[in-house]
């Protein structure tokens, strides 16, 4: 059997008063582009986080490439939710994307006139090379977002993770990160994207994992993306959801 | 003594009440902040007069109180600069400021200086009775308005955008709330000190916080804490030697914090704890059969393709 | 001599103040540096008390444990679902209140005036020298000092990428695999050290605001933060050469009067500054006014 870029086993995890995620279980194929759906308050950022380790898990494994994240740290490339920063931090855009590069120096190290290289590069990747001097409260919304995404590449991991790199972004980011992310795929690379707009699911990734607390289904877009799957995560929430869902099992 | 004692008592209880808000508005370490600033204050209202009178240490402390608040809103309305440094900013600076004139004061050896430094630690026992009264009647007073305008003040607490829509004077009402907060400080400075006096604002309003969900109980149990803290505070240091009043004024009302914080229902360590384990042990008896009905569904079909 | 003595004392904790005082203004943490300045004192008067002299490793040792049990309490209050500022207030007044009654109930034990505990004896720091072979190596203060000064440096300078991701991208640090914990005790271990070595001279207020203002009025200045500590410690110095003169020209406190003339520059730098003061930012908004309206 294949090693999975991340395996989930069980994975329950608890705030103060009640459980956010319940016995969770999945394991996601290598090179593919998978989308998290969830409605809000369903543990997507929370799923994110566990799985790094960033908030204690009541119980379950995790192993990322078979082994644990402790130890493939520097295969896993991590892009947080854009406000879970102070933008007004004295730095500039390619100081941030230069950070990337921090696990790989240990603990010594001072980046170097390589590590300036590889920022610049990536940088370049996603269109910001011009604004390397920028300080980064100057930056738009989804300028940010790609400087983000410079600093994932730059930690140049095997999979990815990204927390709604969708949310509030230009139309220019938007087609900036799309292309990334299937440049990313090409080079056999795995990304996990938490996601809030149904409407593009299809045409961006080609595995789901439908969340609710607990795992609703999970697996390639055309099968699990169906009404009948996206009723029981989002509940009679929302209406236009049948739109989606007819379409799709439509296609099928 | 009995006058002082039921001048502490009053004076607890207004803390209590006036901190109450405080706290809910997020606001706690305003009063920290107004404790310092009002020295520049209270110095030159002693410059200008050369007497020591509570009452125009009073208006000093007021005006120096209202010129830091406006410092606070201005740096961090203005500039990059948030509110956390804004309050240090001011405190500090405020502080120094005061402590220069004070400084000056005794330096030109005016006579009637030596009450200023008592205001640094507080010393309840040395108040002078016309002191007592004052510090009992403004206290009073405060938790009088407290009452008249507690749903008022609770609407603004919780949600002064819709208090502003239900056509409330918010601004009016949020001035007076601080100008009630410094009054609370500036009397309250006298018993417990310039660095101490934060605690009365704000250690009574957080414990009873943990002992119910509604805010007049709240408001009450503050009052009530507070009064008790001051009580226990000015009987212990007038019977033993050498043990200043404020300290153990607060020092009495964080340990109610610490009983609070333990034992009280629901929110309490104890209960907490006790719940803790009931879920856990739940969450594990459920997990069994979810793992076995996802396992038959096949998660990882995703992979087996 | 007594000049010098003074301002390089000044100088020395401004500096120490100043590098750590814009990591925790960047973290918004400047209050817990508040609380920790306060709520060291029982950690000192329980030195005292041991040792029944000023010996100051003693000192030191005891200000470091309870600056750490301060940011540990706040934290645990903090996690236990309490705001913030509510939990900095509850912990540093109850250990200050401590510490206050230690003091006053052995007072004949302890050489330690209150009021020198908020304002510092920075004008008496001459008197008490370091004796070495019967040489005279000047002020033990300034050696303390100076000796917490190179500690901060070396820890700074060597876990600078550190220190800078934990304050800029917690999450992204932590998933680093940098021990963000460990970096955040350390942080507050040297915000507590630099309290207590200051202490003695200049007094706990004196601590606050130099830890806070020098850093804001940096922060305003620059956007770039090896600039922006660098600007601190120059601020911090500056305040404590002038405040020196203009203490001894009005007769008042060294210390109250350093931390004026820091507020002071604050303020100049708030109005005036060419990246971010008021007046920059107005001039914007009145251009963009104008823009709109043409």
């Amino acid at each position: 059997m294949e090693t999975y870029p991340l395996e989930v086993e069980r994975l329950t995890v608890a705030y103060q008063k009640k459980p956010v995620l319940r016995s969770v279980s999945f394991g996601i194929p290598s090179g593919k582009l998978i989308g998290v759906l969830g409605p809000n308050g369903a543990g997507k950022s929370t799923l994110l986080k566990a799985v790094l380790g960033l908030i204690p898990k009541v119980e379950g494994n995790v192993s990322i490439y078979g082994r644990p994240y402790q130890e493939q740290r520097k295969i896993v490339g991590y892009v947080p939710q854009r406000e879970s920063v102070d933008w007004d931090f004295p730095t500039n855009a390619l100081d941030v994307v230069m950070m990337g590069r921090y696990g790989h120096l240990g603990w010594f190290r001072r980046p170097g006139s390589k590590e300036r290289e590889i920022a610049m590069e990536c940088l370049t990747k996603v269109g910001m090379a011009d604004y390397a001097g920028r300080q980064i409260s100057q930056l738009s919304g989804g300028q940010q977002q790609r400087v983000f995404l410079a600093r994932a590449l730059a930690q140049n991991a095997q999979l990815y993770f990204m927390d709604e790199p969708f949310a509030g972004v230009d139309a220019t980011t938007e087609k900036a990160i799309i292309s990334l992310l299937h440049d990313l795929k090409e080079q056999g690379k795995t990304v996990l994207v938490v996601h809030h707009d149904l409407s593009t699911v299809k045409e961006y990734f080609d595995h789901v994992l439908l969340l609710n607390g607990e795992l609703v289904a999970a697996g390639p877009t055309e099968d699990t993306f169906t009404s009948d799957n996206l009723q029981k995560t989002y509940g009679g929430r929302i209406a236009m959801l049948q739109d989606f869902g007819a379409a799709t099992v439509g296609t099928v | 003594m009995q006058w002082i004692l039921m001048g502490s008592l009053l004076l607890g209880l207004g803390s209590g009440v006036i901190g109450s808000f405080t706290f809910l508005r997020k606001q706690s370490l305003l009063g920290d902040a107004l404790a310092h600033a009002a020295l520049p204050g209270i110095c030159i209202a002693f410059m200008l007069s050369g007497v020591k009178s509570v009452g125009l240490f009073m208006i000093g402390a007021i005006i120096s109180g209202a010129l830091a608040t406006f410092g606070i809103h201005a740096i961090t309305r203005y500039s990059r600069i948030k509110q956390d440094a804004a309050l240090g900013i001011v405190l500090s600076v405020f502080f120094g400021a005061g402590v220069v004139m004070m400084t000056k004061i005794q330096h030109s050896g005016n006579g009637n200086q030596s009450g200023l430094d008592k205001y640094m630690f507080g010393q309840a026992a040395s108040m002078v009775m016309t002191d007592v009264y004052l510090m009992g009647i403004v206290s009073l007073i405060l938790v009088i308005v407290c009452a008249l305008l507690f749903k008022e003040f609770k609407l603004i607490s919780f949600d002064p955008g819709f208090a502003r829509g239900m056509g409330m004077k918010v601004a009016l009402l949020e001035q007076l709330m601080l100008l009630m907060t410094v009054v609370a400080v500036v009397v309250g400075i006298q018993a417990v000190g310039v660095v101490l006096v934060a605690a009365l604002l704000i250690t009574p309003a957080v414990a009873a916080r943990y002992w119910t969900d509604s805010l007049g109980i709240m408001v009450i149990m503050a009052g009530v804490f507070g009064a008790l803290s001051g009580v226990t505070g000015t009987l212990i240091s007038g019977t033993v030697s050498n043990l200043p009043t404020g300290p153990v004024t607060v020092l009495a009302a964080t340990l109610l914090f610490l009983v609070s914080v333990t034992f009280a229902p629901n929110r309490g360590l104890l209960a907490k704890w006790i719940r803790r384990l009931r879920t856990r042990n739940e969450l594990r008896g459920k997990m069994e059969m979810v793992v076995i009905h996802q396992s038959t569904q096949g998660v990882e079909r995703g992979a087996e393709q | 001599m007594t000049d010098f003595w003074i301002i390089l004392t000044g100088t020395l904790v401004a500096a120490s103040c100043g590098v750590l005082g814009c990591f925790l203004v960047l973290r918004k943490m400047a209050m817990v540096g508040d609380a920790i300045s306060h709520s060291v004192l029982p950690g000192i008067a329980i030195a005292f008390l041991i040792s029944s002299s000023r010996d100051s490793l003693l000192m030191l040792i005891g200000a470091a444990v309870f600056g750490l049990i301060t940011v540990f309490l706040i934290q645990a209050l903090q996690q236990g679902g309490l705001q913030s500022d509510a939990s900095i207030g509850i912990v540093f007044t109850a250990l200050f209140a401590i510490g206050v009654i230690l003091i006053s109930r052995n007072a004949a034990n302890i050489d330690l005036d209150l009021d020198c505990v908020l304002f510092g004896e920075i004008a008496y720091v001459q008197w008490d020298t370091l004796i070495w072979n019967g040489y005279d190596l000047g002020p033990i203060a300034v050696w303390m000092l100076g000796g917490t000064f190179l500690i901060i440096l070396a820890a700074i300078g060597l876990f600078y990428k550190q220190f800078k991701l934990c304050a800029f991208d917690p999450a992204l640090a932590a998933a680093l695999g940098i021990p963000v914990a460990l970096f955040h005790y350390l942080l507050m271990g040297l915000v507590s050290l630099s309290t207590v070595a200051s202490f003695e001279s200049v007094g706990a207020i004196l601590v606050v605001g130099m830890l806070i203002v020098p850093a804001s009025t940096a922060y305003l200045l620059t956007d770039r933060l090896s600039v922006m500590l660098l600007y601190s410690i120059l601020i911090g110095a500056i305040s404590s050469a002038a405040g020196y003169y203009v203490a001894k020209w009005l007769d008042a406190s060294i210390a109250g009067s350093m931390i004026s003339v820091a507020g002071l520059l604050f303020l100049l730098a708030f109005l005036f500054s060419p990246l971010h003061g008021l007046i920059v930012r107005m001039r914007k908004r009145g251009r963009l006014k104008t823009v709109e309206a043409s």
